[in-house]
C-alpha cells in the first residue's frame, strides 16, 4: 500500500514542526526519512500514524490513494515501532506481541489459541524463540526492538512505521540490525517509512531517500542519487564530509558546475575522497598546501591540508596505499587536484 | 580541520590514594553523629510509641477492650471507618485522574492544577475546616438554603466527610503524578497504534504500570483520613456518640482524665500507623526487588 502526504503543516504554539511537507512512499518500498533532530521527521512519523494530526485543513494523508486523514490511528493500519521501543513493561513478549490481537472486538478477535499460535511464529520470524516467558527488562535492546516489530506486524498493518530503530543501540548492533531490516523487508514486502538522523543507516538500507531540513523537504531520490546530487549546501554537507572552499583559489579543479563555480565568492564543495594529491617536486598543475596532520589508524589515511596560497585548511581521504607511495610526513608540501567539485549559487546560507 | 594538534603533553599523573581520604571521617564523629540519631529516634518515635501501649494497657486488658467497645467508642469508630469508606475511593478516582490527566497530556493551565492540588497541604487543617463552616454552616453562603430543606452538613457526618476528603485530597494524585510523568506516554501510544480502545489501554497498560504507586498513596490517604483531627474538629461540632471520630473521642476522653480510656482508643491509630508502615515498607521492598 503506497502512503501519500500533500501540504502537511504542523505548528507547536510558535514553532513550526512542518510547513508544508510532501511525501510520496510507493508501494513495498523501504523510504528512509533524514534530517537532523528538529527537522519535523518525526513529527511527519507522527502524523501518518494518526498519532499526531496536521493543523487544520493544511494536508491530506492517503493511504492507497484513500484519504485517511481523519481515520484515528487505531483504525488506520499502521505499525508504529518507537524509538524506545515501548513494550509493555509489565507484560511478557509473547503477551505483548498478542497485545493488539486480544484488545479486538469480539467478533474480529481469533481464538485464543490462534493468537498464540500466531505470536509464536511471529517471535520465530524475528528469530527471538524461547524468549515468549521473559520481561522486555530482561532483554537486551536489540531483542526489544523485534520484539517491538513483532506487536506491531502481529495486526497486520498495511503499513510499518519505525521512528529512529536503531537509535538507542550501539554501533555493533545496529550495523547487524539494519541489514537484518533490509531482508526482513523484502522479505515481508511491507511499505515501510523509516526515521533516521544516520545518513549512513539512510543511504545503506533505504530504497529512497528523503531529506528534511527545518520543517521542509530538502531532496528526495535514491541513495545514489541525493549523494552524487545533492540539491542544496544543507545535503551535501549532510550526507559525508565536506570540505567547503573559496573558489577563486581552485581554478584548477574541474567543476559540474563550472559557471557557478567561476561566480566571484563562491563556494566549492569537494568531498574528502575526490581529492587527488601528487608529490610537490613532481611538478604538475594541482595546487600546493602543506601537510598538517596524518592520521592513518584505519582503513583509509585522513589528512588535513593547509593551502600554501589561502591558508585554507582542507581534509582529504586517500588509500593507505597512496599514502605509502607518497610517502608523506607532516609538515611536508604536497600538491592536490580536485577530481570532482560541486558549487551552489550563493542564494541562502547554510 | 585544526592542525594545531602537534604535541601532547605527557605530565605524570598523581597516583591515587588508596583510600579516598576526603570522604572517610573521624571514628568519634562517626560515633557520635549515630549515637545522635539513635537518641533521637528513641525519644522522639519509639518512646511515645511504646508509652501508648503501656499506658493504654496500664488498667489491664480488661479495661482495655472496655474502653474500645463502650457506645461512644464503637459510634467514634464506626463513624471514622464509614468516612474513610466514602472519602478514599472519591479519591483515588480524583487522584486518578488527575494524575492521568497531568502526567500524560499537556493543556494549558497544568501547573495550576498541580498547585491547586497541593493546596491542601499548604493549608492549616483547622482554616480548611473553617472554610466549610464559612461555606455551609447556618451563618455561611449556603447556610440559609440548607436550612430551608432541614439539611445539615456542619455539625454532621456530610461536614466531617467534606472536610477529611479536603484534607486528603493530595495523597494519591502526588503519589502518582511523577510515576506516570516518568513513565510517559510511548506504552500508551502503542497501545492506540495497535487499536485498543481508551477503556483498554487505560485497565490494561496504564493501571498495571501504577498499582502500587496507587496501593501506596490509598495506604498513606486511608492513615491520615482515619487520623484527622483538625479539620474534623472544627466541623463536627463534638457531638458524643452521634459526630466522634476516633480523634476526637481521644480527645473527649483525655479531657475528662480518662487517661488510660484516652490511651486505649488512641492505641487503635497507633496500630493503624504501625500496619501502614509494615505495609508501605513492604511494597517499597517488592518495588525494589
Amino acid at each position: 500500500m503506497s502512503i501519500e502526504a500533500h501540504g502537511i503543516r504542523k505548528q507547536f504554539g510558535s514553532y513550526t514542526a512542518l510547513a508544508g511537507v510532501d511525501l510520496h512512499a510507493g508501494q513495498g518500498k523501504l523510504v528512509a526519512l533524514l534530517g537532523p533532530s528538529g527537522s519535523g521527521k518525526t513529527t511527519l512519523l507522527r502524523i501518518i500514524a494518526g498519532l499526531e494530526f496536521p493543523d487544520p485543513g493544511s494536508g491530506r494523508i492517503l493511504f492507497h490513494g484513500e484519504d485517511v486523514t481523519d481515520v484515528p490511528a487505531g483504525r488506520r493500519k499502521v505499525g508504529f515501532v518507537f524509538q524506545h521501543y515501548a513494550l509493555f513493561r509489565h507484560m511478557t513478549v509473547l503477551e505483548n506481541i498478542a497485545f493488539g490481537l486480544r484488545v479486538r472486538r469480539r467478533r474480529e478477535r481469533p481464538s485464543a489459541a490462534a493468537i498464540t499460535e500466531r505470536a509464536h511464529r511471529l517471535l520465530e520470524q524475528v528469530q527471538l524463540e524461547g524468549l515468549a516467558g521473559r520481561f522486555p527488562a530482561q532483554l537486551s535492546g536489540g531483542e526489544r526492538q523485534r520484539v517491538a516489530l513483532a506487536r506491531a506486524l502481529a495486526v497486520e498493518p498495511k503499513v510499518l512505521l519505525l521512528d529512529e530503530p536503531f537509535g538507542a543501540l550501539d554501533a555493533r548492533v545496529r550495523k547487524d540490525l539494519r541489514r537484518w531490516l533490509r531482508r526482513f523487508h523484502d522479505e515481508i514486502q511491507l511499505t515501510t517509512i523509516f526515521v533516521t538522523h544516520d545518513q549512513e543507516e539512510a543511504l545503506e538500507i533505504a530504497d529512497e531517500v528523503v531529506i528534511m531540513n527545518k520543517s521542509r523537504v530538502e531532496q528526495v531520490g535514491t541513495p545514489q542519487q541525493v549523494y552524487d546530487r545533492p540539491a542544496s549546501p544543507f545535503v551535501y554537507q549532510f550526507l559525508g564530509n565536506v570540505n567547503v572552499l573559496r573558489a577563486p583559489a581552485l581554478a584548477a579543479g574541474r567543476s559540474r558546475r563550472p559557471a557557478a563555480a567561476a561566480a566571484p565568492e563562491g563556494q566549492v564543495y569537494v568531498r574528502p575522497h575526490d581529492i587527488e594529491l601528487t608529490p610537490h617536486d613532481g611538478g604538475g598543475d594541482g595546487i600546493s598546501a602543506i601537510v598538517r596532520h596524518i592520521h592513518a589508524a584505519g582503513p583509509h589515511a585522513h589528512l588535513v591540508l593547509e593551502q600554501v596560497q589561502t591558508r585554507e585548511h582542507l581534509e582529504v581521504d586517500i588509500s593507505r596505499a597512496e599514502l605509502a607511495a607518497l610517502n608523506l610526513s607532516v609538515n611536508e608540501l604536497v600538491r592536490f587536484r580536485l577530481r570532482q567539485t560541486h558549487s551552489f549559487e550563493e542564494d541562502y546560507a547554510i | 580541520m585544526s592542525s594545531a594538534v602537534t604535541t601532547t603533553p605527557f605530565a605524570p599523573r598523581p597516583a591515587p590514594a588508596a583510600v579516598p581520604r576526603a570522604v572517610r571521617d573521624p571514628a568519634w564523629a562517626r560515633w557520635l553523629l549515630t549515637a545522635v540519631a539513635l537518641v533521637f529516634l528513641a525519644g522522639f518515635l519509639l518512646l511515645p510509641l511504646a508509652v501508648v501501649f503501656s499506658e493504654a494497657l496500664a488498667r489491664g486488658l480488661g479495661f482495655f477492650l472496655k474502653a474500645i467497645t463502650e457506645p461512644d467508642a464503637r459510634s467514634a469508630i464506626g463513624l471514622t471507618l464509614l468516612t474513610v469508606a466514602i472519602v478514599v475511593p472519591m479519591n483515588v478516582v480524583f487522584g486518578i485522574a488527575a494524575a492521568w490527566a497531568i502526567g500524560k497530556f499537556k493543556f494549558k493551565g497544568k501547573s495550576l492544577l498541580v498547585t491547586l492540588i497541593d493546596l491542601p497541604f499548604a493549608v492549616s487543617p483547622v482554616i480548611s475546616g473553617l472554610l466549610f463552616v464559612l461555606v455551609f454552616g447556618a451563618q455561611g453562603w449556603f447556610g440559609p438554603w440548607l436550612l430551608a430543606r432541614h439539611l445539615q452538613v456542619i455539625f454532621a457526618v456530610p461536614g466531617i466527610v467534606l472536610a477529611t476528603t479536603f484534607v486528603t485530597f493530595p495523597f494519591v494524585a502526588r503519589e502518582l503524578i511523577p510515576l506516570m510523568q516518568a513513565q510517559g506516554t510511548d506504552e500508551e501510544y502503542s497501545a492506540v497504534t495497535l487499536g485498543a480502545s481508551g477503556w483498554q489501554i487505560f485497565w490494561r497498560v496504564t493501571f498495571p504500570n501504577i498499582r502500587w504507586g496507587l496501593f501506596y498513596g490509598v495506604i498513606l490517604c486511608n492513615a491520615r483520613a482515619m487520623g484527622e483531627f483538625g479539620a474534623v474538629s472544627v466541623v463536627s461540632g463534638h457531638i458524643r456518640g452521634a459526630t466522634n471520630t476516633i480523634p476526637l473521642h481521644v480527645e473527649i476522653l483525655y479531657n475528662d482524665y480518662n487517661i488510660t480510656g484516652a490511651f486505649a482508643v488512641a492505641s487503635l491509630l497507633a496500630l493503624l500507623a504501625l500496619a501502614t508502615l509494615v505495609l508501605k515498607s513492604a511494597i517499597e521492598w517488592r518495588g525494589t526487588r
